[in-house]
């Protein structure tokens, strides 16, 4: 087991997700186990299925509402998703998506200054909400007897907000705070920007969630408000709510609450502009003085859950597990145990995006080595795949750990909620997502390689994150 | 249970000090004792094919020599890395054919052990945790390959803002007391351990006589009960513990350290209170208030809402086995930093000076009570409340009597509370940021 610094070092692909309070979520797509629409897979039997007992339904404006019933404790996970993320923001405006974020908790004509969060806290409820590149979302925790109430005051600010200036210029000073605090304060994460501005050049997943600090600044009420009549409506929306609730009474529930909204908007077909094909070589090396542990990584675009076809995700989710999850998985393997010259090395697969992901590999190098030596290993390990695939044992195992993954992610009925809400807001259904465990299985050794040789076969684009040039010999550095 | 909690004032491990359950018959706690007399707390669920089981030993970080600090955190770090005849890579290739996360981790008071489980692999993930406890291997690959990613963190940790203000917090509160030596250790200690230092330091903590256990899922006590002895029987009855001095909490001080970059860290610091003392829930109302997770407290609103200074600010009671502390935190703009200090102490002030208001304690007690049941909703939580619950020693009962005890909390008692946490003390101010800082801080 890794020790938790070093866990740290670990780069978070996902794009920044934002939250409102210090205990902000991080959107993980980690357990995610969604696909993409059109599997002929024949219908898995029901003890496969991931979350069995889930109910769905679209009510008459649109909204689209999934119960996941869950009875061990008598308490409610009730969340809402916008399809509105960051790559939905109109030109030189990045961070409005996550701006109206926070303005949301402001109040509403006949719920004021703040209402709704002081109820949920006289009710001993927690909430919170989060925003990525496809999605927004807003979340209580309640004893079950609130949830209608929870209903009736989300589905009121979905229409309802209210916003001044007296409230607006002093959030977007927190925003800004924000951005200092979880961007310009850490050196990864400020490679991390820069590479994935590089990365997708054209596709508006290159700006940050949290906005370029001079676009925040540049925001203001009218922005936050055009954003917000344009995408928050019922029939962009996704309700779920996982817990100690029956289906039918949320029925009942959702159409007396939100089913009194009226379609606000036509937000129409997501049609971002795609990533065109570049050709040559893209690298972005950042040196910091706050750098004591240097790190490279490869990254590549690649399909998603939402643009992959026939089993390709699954395929590239169990890749990014034999070749760098887990304690046995190729690059921890070889660099680490083996060749000892890393202190650290993975893999990664972004899968839950609407558009196109990514897929990436990583190390840090052991007192005495270099990033050089990352990079061939990293590129060697690459091209042993491309070269001879996995092995049957090796995709024995992986598959069995994903699955195992999944029965785990239904201890928790708030990963439930969040693993269907994402998946909701970024082109999957419900289906999806509860047979993924069935198309997991179906995935081969063949597939894997073609995968690879498919979108890992060109050049990277490769970030470095760096020690300050040493004055003299480096020699001095590497000793432990 | 985070190794940095004791370094990061603002997570939750102590949380559930002060918590309790709303709605008490969801969570039926079944006292389970093996043969061989080893207790577990069970919460029987079997919805889902999955175990979970927590336990910890008395005896964490704090328990390190002087000069080989870090040394319990290393232990936690190479324990499931080999045992009996499996070599390290062995015991791990077996963890994950079987899909059973087995781990541990050390806070300054507890070392703690987690398992996790398909019921379908339950004999065979209690195989690999007995082997882990009894048989542990410390061979020197795993060894140096943790030591070499514990200093590499080490280093990293030293150019991180908040890390540097709650190692001056803390040497200013405390002094050298063991809970200040940081739990990685240094540079330098790290690098010097040694196997055989995990030997001693194994054996002198890990005993029968220290442990609690909790145990969650698709398991029945008649299940359970041989596999405690299994698991847990092998080990020696007592613990060799150094006795940790009481903490001597000195306040008062301000202390700052230049870094450069974007934001001040502000982090403060007050003598707390016990978890057994009879004023612990009327202190934890009174945190809640002031400083609590949520969107409502004091700080939050006027730090946050009215001024736009920091994205997160608050305070927590900490309350460890050698003495109790009050910690508090934000992040600013370093034009911003001393601003932000005088509205956080202005809010100290009101505090002691006024209180809080009936409607205000109200609102504090629905939250506190109305919230209790959401850290029930998962086996992996119950797990660990189970554990943290034992440890506190309030009662296998506290789970029914907890929202009792927040319900009687009055606004004397809240203001009696403010007083004595409050009332007389200055905190220490801790400040890294930008070079402005201190200056603009002494200019007022």
């Amino acid at each position: 087991m890794l020790p938790t610094p070093l866990r740290n070092l670990r780069p978070t692909w996902t794009h920044l997700a934002c939250a409102a309070m210090i205990t902000g979520l991080m959107a993980t797509t980690a357990v995610v186990p969604t696909a993409r629409a059109e599997s002929v897979a024949p219908p898995a039997p029901a003890a496969e299925l991931f979350a069995p007992n889930l109910t769905d339904f679209t009510l008459d404006n649109g909204l689209e509402v999934v119960v996941i019933p869950d009875h061990r404790a008598p308490v409610v996970t009730h969340m809402i998703w916008y399809k509105a993320g960051s790559a939905d923001e109109p030109e030189g405006q990045s961070g409005v998506a996550h701006f109206l974020e926070h303005l949301m908790f402001k109040g509403t004509k006949d719920h004021p200054d703040g209402e709704f969060s002081k109820t949920v806290a006289e009710l001993g409820g927690q909430e919170n909400a989060f925003t990525t590149s496809d999605y927004t979302g807003y979340f209580q925790r309640v004893a079950k007897e609130h949830l209608p109430l929870m209903m009736e005051l989300e589905a009121d600010r979905m229409e309802n907000l209210v916003l001044t200036d007296e409230v607006v210029k002093p959030e977007q000073q927190v925003v800004l705070e924000e951005r200092r605090m979880r961007v310009d304060s850490e050196p990864s994460s400020r490679l991390r920007e820069a590479l994935t501005a590089m990365l997708y050049v054209n596709h508006p997943y290159g700006s940050p969630v949290i906005g370029w600090q001079s676009e925040i600044e540049a925001l203001n009420k009218d922005s936050a408000i055009s954003f917000y009549d344009r995408f928050y409506t019922p029939n962009n929306a996704v309700v779920v709510i996982a817990g100690d609730v029956e289906p039918e009474d949320v029925k009942a529930l959702a159409e007396k609450t939100y089913g009194k909204v009226e379609r606000r908007a036509e937000p129409g077909a997501r049609m971002r502009p795609q990533e065109p094909t570049l050709p040559g070589e893209r690298r972005i090396s950042m040196s910091d003085p706050r750098v004591t542990q240097e790190s490279i990584s490869m990254n590549y675009i690649v399909p998603s859950d939402g643009t992959g076809e026939a089993l390709e995700p699954e395929a590239l989710d169990l890749l990014s597990y034999i070749l760098g999850d887990g304690p046995t998985s190729r690059l921890h393997k070889s660099a680490v145990l083996d060749k000892k010259i890393a202190i650290g090395a993975g893999a990664y697969y972004q899968s839950g995006s609407l558009d196109d992901g990514r897929f990436g590999l990583y190390a840090s190098p052991a007192p005495g080595h270099d990033l050089a030596e990352m990079e061939a290993l990293l590129k060697s390990e690459l091209q042993s795949i491309l070269d001879n695939g996995v092995t049957e044992e090796e995709l024995a195992k992986a598959k069995q750990s994903l699955v195992a993954q999944a029965i785990f992610a239904q201890d928790s009925q708030q990963s439930l909620a969040r693993i269907f809400g994402a998946a909701l807001t970024t082109g999957q259904t419900v289906k999806d997502v509860q047979t993924w465990p069935q198309r997991i299985s179906e995935v081969d050794a063949g597939m894997l390689q073609d995968v690879a040789r498919k979108y890992l076969s060109g050049p990277a684009v490769t970030g470095l994150l760096t020690k300050p040039e040493a004055p003299t010999a480096t020699s001095e550095d590497k000793q432990g | 249970m985070s190794v940095t909690a004791f370094l990061k004032p603002l997570v939750t491990a102590t949380a559930f000090l002060g918590a309790a359950l709303s709605t008490a018959q969801a969570v039926e706690i079944q006292k389970v004792t093996s043969p061989g007399g080893i207790e577990a707390w069970l919460v029987e669920d079997h919805t889902i094919p999955l175990i979970a089981m927590n336990f910890s030993f008395e005896g964490g970080a704090a328990q390190d020599p002087e000069d080989k600090q870090g040394l319990t955190r290393l232990l936690a770090a190479t324990l499931d890395e080999g045992a009996g005849d499996l070599s390290s890579q062995a015991f791990q290739a077996r963890l994950e054919e079987l899909s059973v996360t087995l781990r541990y981790d050390t806070g300054k008071d507890y070392f703690y052990g987690t398992l996790r489980t398909l019921t379908a692999n339950r004999d065979e993930a209690f195989n690999l945790a007995e082997m882990s406890l009894n048989k542990p291997r410390f061979d020197e690959e795993p060894v140096q390959r943790m030591k070499t990613q514990f200093i590499a963190g080490i280093r990293q940790s030293e150019q991180d803002p908040s890390e540097k203000a709650s190692d001056l917090l803390y040497s200013s509160l405390l002094g050298d007391h063991p809970y200040t030596w940081k739990t990685e250790g240094t540079v330098e200690s790290q690098g010097s351990l040694t196997p055989d230092d995990l030997r001693t330091q194994y054996q002198k903590l890990l005993a029968k006589d220290g442990v609690t256990i909790g145990v969650v899922g698709d398991i029945d006590a008649a299940t359970l009960a041989p596999a405690l002895d299994k698991i847990f029987g092998g080990l020696p009855e007592k613990a060799d513990l150094t006795p940790v001095a009481d903490l001597i909490v000195s306040s008062g001080k301000t202390v700052s350290a230049e870094m450069n970059v974007p934001q001040t860290q502000i982090l403060f610091g007050l003598p707390g209170i016990m978890r057994d003392d009879p004023d612990y829930q009327a202190a934890y109302v009174m945190n809640h208030i002031l400083g609590g997770g949520s969107f409502t407290s004091w700080l939050y609103e006027e730090v946050r809402e009215k001024r736009g200074l920091t994205y997160g600010v608050g305070t927590s009671l900490a309350p460890y086995n050698a003495g109790g502390l009050m910690i508090g935190s934000a992040a600013t703009r370093a034009d911003k930093a001393d601003e932000s200090v005088q509205v956080i102490q202005e809010q100290f002030k009101r505090m002691t000076e006024q209180g809080p208001t009936q409607a205000e304690l109200d609102s504090a007690k629905k939250y506190l009570t109305g919230s209790y049941a959401l850290r029930f909703d998962s086996s992996a939580k119950i797990a660990r409340q189970l554990v943290a619950l034992q440890n506190a020693d309030l009662g296998i009962d506290y789970f029914e009597r907890r929202n009792a005890e927040i319900e009687a909390v009055t606004l004397d008692d809240v203001k009696k509370a403010a007083q004595r946490l409050l009332g007389d003390k200055t905190p220490t101010i801790a400040l890294v940021g930008p070079k402005m800082t201190k200056k603009d801080a002494s200019g007022g």
